[in-house]
């Protein structure tokens, strides 16, 4: 099936000027490719500030001014180009956001639901949208501060699915809720790609994007390392990259155990692969190699010189 | 409701205690001039042709002698009855004369209120709007050498400009020179009154666009402009849907705060223009140690400038829905 987006080789750098005029770049997404498919949910899964809000961004093309991007975006088939994305944005491809803070403080959640849409059937779309995840009629008139975490969420989603979209990024799904509510929304999301869209969950919970994903894709150090499907993390020895073994062994039901070290800071490494510093199996020649690439292994891709899952 | 009126109840009683604390340092700077109401006002010469009776009547009119502690008292309770006094220098009860020079400085500073702040809200809107780029470089720095230069010096500069070199307005006062009353029309004193508005306005800009701008660029840099700009809206719709909203809960607040500022800043600019209002009245009363007079004026503007806040956290409570829900839910 043609995809319905296709991102090669992405990178994102921010221009910084450290220290009066010297200017200084700072990558935070290096060489990231994904590809997800009508109907599909492909989670990205990486730890706090490895960049996952900035993959979202990216996509849409609403990145800060002082950041560059490479790469490229297919969307449906074409280059999704700025102006593509500012045509779509909004209608077939939307963002759910990270949290509550994303909506005005000053204005009603119908309003904000509807958007600027100027359309007179706005209203109504609206309305259905926030019915469809059980929200009353009078929630329209609330403001988002008198909105529960729960219901803050499902509003979030609403505003996601006032017109009908092919692509959904859900920017950290659902921080801050217990594991009945969580699952609820997951549902929601599940049900959106049944519905034929393609679902993009980031988060930092490997358990939680378990649980709906039909492929994860794993973020480190603003790269992907690898990309397996949901079944390959049935048990470690199916799983490609080091660290993504050591994800799984830090799940609460397979032990908790802490992963020793910490990522990199972005900007700090130069060469050889960024996980040469917590990684078991690092050989000399990992700490030199200049050029990584994600290659497919065993049924997924990988981004590892010595690679698990032999056969 | 009950919480409105609590609220009201304590900011009442906060201006109160403000009022006396005013009141008193007013009184404590005076006693402690240097400035002998004696000489000042009567002079050396004519204090030395004077008979030693004539000498204990004008320091009993003119306070020295009684201990202050006394003289505040006695003022203070005068007050509480009303009766803020009579003027030393104008002979006159101090609310007449409050009353006619406030009549004359108000239009002054309800207008350069007026301008200053629908200007800085436009201009700190624009320059948020194109923040690092030409028009709010342009607009930053205006305000920056704005608030750098003594209001008395653009004061002199614009009276140069529009009053020597071009002639158009007249140098000082709010009428022309012995011109009768009847004679007097609005055009006369509108005229009189642009240069020392004006002045007032372009320093009040100043303050207002800036942290108007500030405002505006939290708006724009935040979470909730980012996702309104996932969603299609561009920028112009962001600043229009979104900007104005968040940033008038703040513009009411620096709208309402300038009150002081203008108030402050039109004793110098009616110095320099000779403008017989409010600001000029504080002058002469404070070089003439017409304590009566300076009480009555500080008091007084003091209580305008409370109110003034008073009426902004009240316009909140109207504006800002987590107050108005909040409220109306007790
Ligand atoms: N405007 C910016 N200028 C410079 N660096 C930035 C900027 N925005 C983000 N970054 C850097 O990019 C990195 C990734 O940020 P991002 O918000 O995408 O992380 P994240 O994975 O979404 O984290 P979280 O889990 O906390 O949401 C961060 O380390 C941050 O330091
Ligand atoms: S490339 Fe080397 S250091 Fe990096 S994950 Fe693979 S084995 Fe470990
Ligand atoms: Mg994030």
């Amino acid at each position: 099936m043609q995809p319905i987006l296709e991102i090669q080789h992405m990178s994102i750098h921010f221009t910084q000027y450290a220290k009066g005029t010297r200017r200084r770049e700072l990558p935070v997404i290096r060489d990231l490719s994904l590809k997800i498919e009508p109907g599909q949910v492909v989670a990205v899964v990486g730890a706090s500030g490895s960049g996952k809000s900035l993959l979202a961004h990216g996509i849409l093309h609403i990145l800060p001014r002082n950041s560059h991007m490479e790469g490229r975006i297919l969307y449906d088939g074409g280059d999704l180009t700025s102006k593509r994305a500012a045509r779509l944005r909004g209608r077939e491809i939307v963002l759910v956001p990270q949290g509550v803070t994303y909506l005005d403080p000053l204005m009603k959640v119908g309003e904000q639901v509807r958007g600027d849409d100027a359309a007179p059937d706005a209203k109504q779309r609206a309305r259905k949208a926030l019915a469809r995840y059980g929200l009353a009629a009078g929630t329209e008139e609330l403001y988002p501060f008198e909105l529960s975490g729960g219901m803050a969420r499902r509003v979030l989603i609403a505003t996601a699915v006032t017109h009908e979209p092919r692509l959904i990024i859900a920017d950290e799904p659902t921080p801050g809720l217990d594991a009945k509510a969580a699952g609820r929304i997951l549902g929601h999301f599940r049900e959106l790609a049944e519905g034929g869209a393609g679902v993009l969950p980031i988060t930092h919970d490997l358990e939680l994007a378990l649980t709906i994903a039909d492929q994860v894709a794993v973020f480190y150090a603003g790269q992907t390392i690898e990309v397996a499907s949901a079944e390959d993390f049935a048990s470690p020895a199916t799983l490609r990259h080091p660290f993504t073994r050591a994800l799984w062994r830090a799940m609460p039901e397979h032990g908790f155990q802490p992963i020793a070290g910490a990522q990199p800071y972005p900007g700090t490494q130069t060469a050889g692969c960024p996980f040469a510093g917590q990684c078991a199996r690092s050989t000399p020649q990992c700490r030199e190699a200049a050029d990584l690439p994600l290659r497919p292994w065993q049924g997924g891709m990988v981004r590892c010189l010595n690679p698990q899952r032999e056969e | 409701m009950k919480h409105r009126l609590r609220f009201a109840v304590g900011k009442l009683f906060r201006m109160a205690l403000l009022l006396l604390g005013v009141s008193i340092l007013t009184f404590a700077l005076m006693t402690a001039s240097p400035l002998d109401p004696l000489q000042t006002n009567v002079g050396q010469v004519a204090l030395g042709s004077m008979s030693q009776e004539q000498v204990a009547k004008l320091e009993a009119y003119w306070g020295v002698g009684t201990p202050p502690v006394e003289r505040y008292l006695g003022w203070l309770g005068d007050v509480l009855h009303g009766d803020f006094g009579t003027s030393l220098l104008y002979r006159q009860p101090v609310l007449e004369v409050v009353g006619q020079r406030l009549a004359g400085s108000l239009w002054l500073l309800l207008f350069a209120w007026i301008i200053s702040g629908i200007l800085g809200l436009v201009l700190g809107v624009t320059a948020g709007a194109t923040r690092g780029r030409l028009p709010d470089r342009l607009i930053r720095g205006y305000c920056l050498l704005i608030s750098s230069t003594p209001t008395f010096w653009l004061a002199l500069l614009l009276l140069l400009i529009f009053s020597v070199w071009l002639g158009v307005l007249p140098i000082g006062l709010s009428v022309p020179i012995g011109a009768d009353a009847a004679s007097i029309t609005l055009a006369d004193r509108l005229q009189h009154a642009i240069l020392p508005a004006l002045t007032l306005s372009i320093t009040g800009v100043a303050n207002i666009a800036l942290h108007t701008r500030e405002k505006m660029v939290d708006v724009l840099n935040s979470d909730y402009a980012l996702f309104a700009r996932a969603r299609g809206e561009s920028e112009l719709r962001i600043v229009l849907r979104h900007g104005l909203r968040n940033v008038a809960l703040p513009a009411i607040t620096l709208q309402f705060a300038s009150i002081s500022e203008i108030i402050g800043g039109s004793v110098v600019v009616e110095q320099v223009f000779t403008y017989p209002g409010l600001g000029q009245a504080a002058v002469t009363a404070g070089l003439g140690s017409d304590m009566p007079l300076l009480l009555g004026i500080t008091v007084i503007t003091a209580a305008i400038v409370f109110g003034g806040n008073l009426v902004a956290d009240l316009l909140y409570g109207v504006v800002d829905p987590k107050i108005r829900r909040g409220a109306a839910r007790e």
